[in-house]
């Protein structure tokens, strides 16, 4: 499979129909990784016309930002927004639910102007439109399923339906934990987090809310953020549950059931 | 003596009035010593927020138990007060019950609505004081609560009971005369709570009822004006502060942080010398150390805290155990910016006291434990955004102080040199294309 780039569709005149923004961890984390692939498998599949910056991506700044690094921030959103413009990019679909944040919100007001998409939305949106064909009774049919909201799509951004239709269109048997959508537990990362050791404390956040979504009972974890993801496998791993719990992004989940090619 | 006591009346209102309002003009000077902030876009939709927000306490239904119990108390006191007019006028004019004639049986509604009020009032009154000091609910026990916040709350209760028997008291005292026969106390029939009070004061003395009587009523007045007075030195000062930070609350996504217009337009000059404007510089500041160099809208959101704890409960560091709490750091803005005030209006300006926000009030561990996950944000029932203020602390950290824990250094130069926060070659971002 080919994944193509902008600069490939400038040199043959045409434009995608979308940009898929990988972010920094779908592009060298390597669980995050699979997440990347799976979304691009889905999005060959499907047959739409989309492209990859490729090398030309950067970091948007988020972790920067949050972090009170304005400086480190503005310098990333002025690159970024010169290439994306400079490609005229209309439509951005990502994974990543802080690179999602930043594009949407952020980048507006430095003018980056686009229509910014997070993957749970663009998928749901395929499923709904019958573009994404799943195998009937496939391998996660009646499964039980619990779905850990990502900060930056649930209470930033009030996206709590579409990675649960994504879920319900799989016939999975969603469980939720106590604490879910709005009043969702964080899984740690955000804040840049992701990047320094916790503060002192009782327990780390990360294993209190895997701890959390393994009482459920629930044989998978969905995540839609590959921090979250991070952050609930090291979770599942402490409690030396991973041979019982997998923790997989709805990416991934789709990909798992697609249709075998014919 | 009649005369006496009216001008006595008057001035205690005159006075109550102007102290009020005298504290209340120093509160909103205090709020103005925040940063600009534009927030009177969008009117409708600010006006929405105070209907939904504040009037109707939306947010408060997330558990709804508490938010009905919340209400009785709210529209209780709200509504007795109407009573208070009645009261006002009959101690201007040294009348006694003015409404009476005017009203006929519409009167007798009222009073006996507002009695099962006091009622009900009374008795969530009873069960709050119970969450705080029987049940031992967890937010109310935290430390951020020690001392002065924590009285403050019971005192709030305990008031409310003590106004609240005063005005059935006083009804049933003034009943009890009314049988008797006494001159001044019209006849108004039997009301629904006091009426059952009232055979209990049969066996006093007309002199000694009276006396009740009139009892009651003066400390149930001065009652009301001293906890009018009480409001700006108390968390419960939200009852009126939360309507105009309803109305100003973020209209914008959560997700959304502010947008450092200076720090844009130096990297903009950095990117296009051609664009930089000639002359010296300002010089500039970054994020915030204290109170001043907040928003007034953080300002605002301080003054507007009850105490509750929602946000801290859900926050996700303070359930595991960290330094952080988003009330502490609301708390602590407004201790902070009471004692500016309160330096301004001693020194006739700001005098330096070598005393800032950040370090003296809210430390550097409590700011690094935050991972702006909404939760505080999203719990407020009076829209205040402790997140805000994280942030901007945080600003001043890395930007005036370079003050940053080695990862996110190590994190910055990742940026800086390879585009991503992790130290690996830009030229590996499409590595994974290949292995697909």
């Amino acid at each position: 499979m080919h994944v193509p780039t902008m600069a490939e569709f400038l040199a043959s005149g045409e434009k995608p129909e979308v940009l898929f923004w990988v972010g920094c961890a779908g592009s060298f984390d390597q669980r995050a990784q699979k997440i990347t692939k799976a979304f691009v498998t889905i999005l060959d599949r499907v047959g739409i016309k989309y492209a990859i910056l490729g090398k030309e991506e950067m970091c948007t700044g988020d972790p920067a930002r949050r972090a009170g690094n304005e400086f480190m921030f503005q310098m990333m959103a002025y690159q970024n927004i010169q290439v994306l413009n400079n490609y005229e990019i209309k439509k951005i679909v990502t994974a990543c639910p802080h690179c999602f944040n930043i594009l949407k919100n952020e980048y507006p007001v430095l003018g980056g102007n686009y229509e910014v998409i997070h993957h749970a939305t663009f998928l749901q949106q395929l499923i709904d439109e019958g573009k994404i064909k799943m195998t009937e009774g496939g391998s996660f049919k009646g499964k039980k399923i619990t779905y850990h909201d990502s900060c930056y799509l649930g209470r930033a951004n009030n996206i709590y339906e579409a990675p649960r239709k994504v879920l319900e269109a799989m016939d999975v048997a969603l469980v939720e934990m106590k604490r879910c959508k709005s009043n969702g537990l964080c899984c740690g990362a955000g804040g840049a987090q992701m990047f320094k050791e916790e503060e002192k404390g009782d327990i780390r956040i990360n294993i209190e809310r895997s701890n959390e979504a393994i009482e459920t009972g629930a044989s998978v974890i969905a995540a839609a953020c590959p921090f979250c993801n991070t952050m609930l496998t090291d979770g599942v791993k402490n409690k030396e549950m991973e041979n019982d719990v997998a923790v997989l992004d709805i990416a991934e989940l789709v990909a798992m059931s697609l249709e075998q090619k014919v | 003596m009649q005369y006496i006591q009216q001008i006595g009346f008057l001035l205690l209102v005159a006075y109550s009035i102007w102290l009020f309002s005298k504290n209340m003009m120093q509160i909103k000077r205090n709020i103005l010593l925040g940063r600009d902030e534009d927030l009177s876009d969008q009117s409708s939709l600010r006006w929405r927020n105070v209907i939904l927000l504040a009037l109707g306490q939306k947010k408060m239904f997330r558990n709804p138990t508490v938010a009905i119990m919340h209400l009785i108390i709210y529209a209780g006191f709200i509504i007795i007060n109407i009573e208070v007019l009645e009261i006002v006028l009959d101690g201007i004019l040294g009348k006694h019950r003015i409404f009476l004639e005017p009203l006929g049986g519409f009167y007798t509604f009222l009073i006996n609505f507002f009695e099962i009020l006091a009622l009900a009032v009374t008795a969530v009154c009873v069960v709050f004081l119970a969450r705080r000091n029987v049940l031992k609910l967890k937010r109310f026990m935290s430390k951020d609560l020690n001392g002065w916040p924590r009285s403050d709350a019971n005192y709030i209760l305990i008031t409310e009971i003590i106004l609240m028997s005063l005005f059935i008291t006083m009804n049933a005292t003034d009943r009890a005369l009314q049988i008797l026969g006494s001159e001044h106390y019209h006849n108004t029939g039997d009301f629904l709570i006091s009426g059952y009070i009232a055979p209990f004061f049969s066996h006093l003395s007309t002199t000694k009822l009276i006396l009740i009587e009139r009892s009651c009523w003066w400390m149930h007045i001065i009652g009301i004006f001293a906890f009018l007075n009480y409001l700006p030195y108390s968390k419960h000062l939200h009852i009126l502060l939360a309507f105009p930070n309803a109305y100003y609350s973020r209209l914008t996504p959560a997700g959304e942080m502010h947008n450092m217009e200076n720090v844009q337009n130096e990297v903009k000059y950095m990117m296009q010398p051609e664009l930089a404007p000639t002359g010296d510089a300002q010089p500039m500041k970054f994020g915030a150390k204290d109170v001043m160099d907040l928003s007034w809208k953080n300002l605002l959101d301080a003054y507007s805290c009850t105490e509750c704890g929602r946000c801290s409960s859900a926050c996700p560091a303070n359930q595991t155990g960290k330094l952080l709490s988003p009330r502490k750091i609301m708390m602590d803005t407004r201790d902070r910016l009471e004692e500016v005030g309160n330096n301004i209006k001693k020194n006739g300006s700001f005098v330096d006291d070598g005393k800032m926000l950040l370090n003296d009030f809210i430390s550097v561990e409590e700011l690094r434990a935050c991972t702006t996950c909404n939760a505080c944000v999203q719990e407020c029932p009076v829209s205040i955004s402790p997140l805000d203020i994280i942030l901007e602390l945080r600003r001043s950290l890395i930007m005036e102080d370079s003050n940053a824990p080695q990862e996110w250094n190590g994190m910055f130069s990742n940026i800086e040199n390879n585009f991503a926060p992790w130290k690996l070659s830009p030229d590996d971002r499409d590595q994974w294309t290949k292995e697909l």
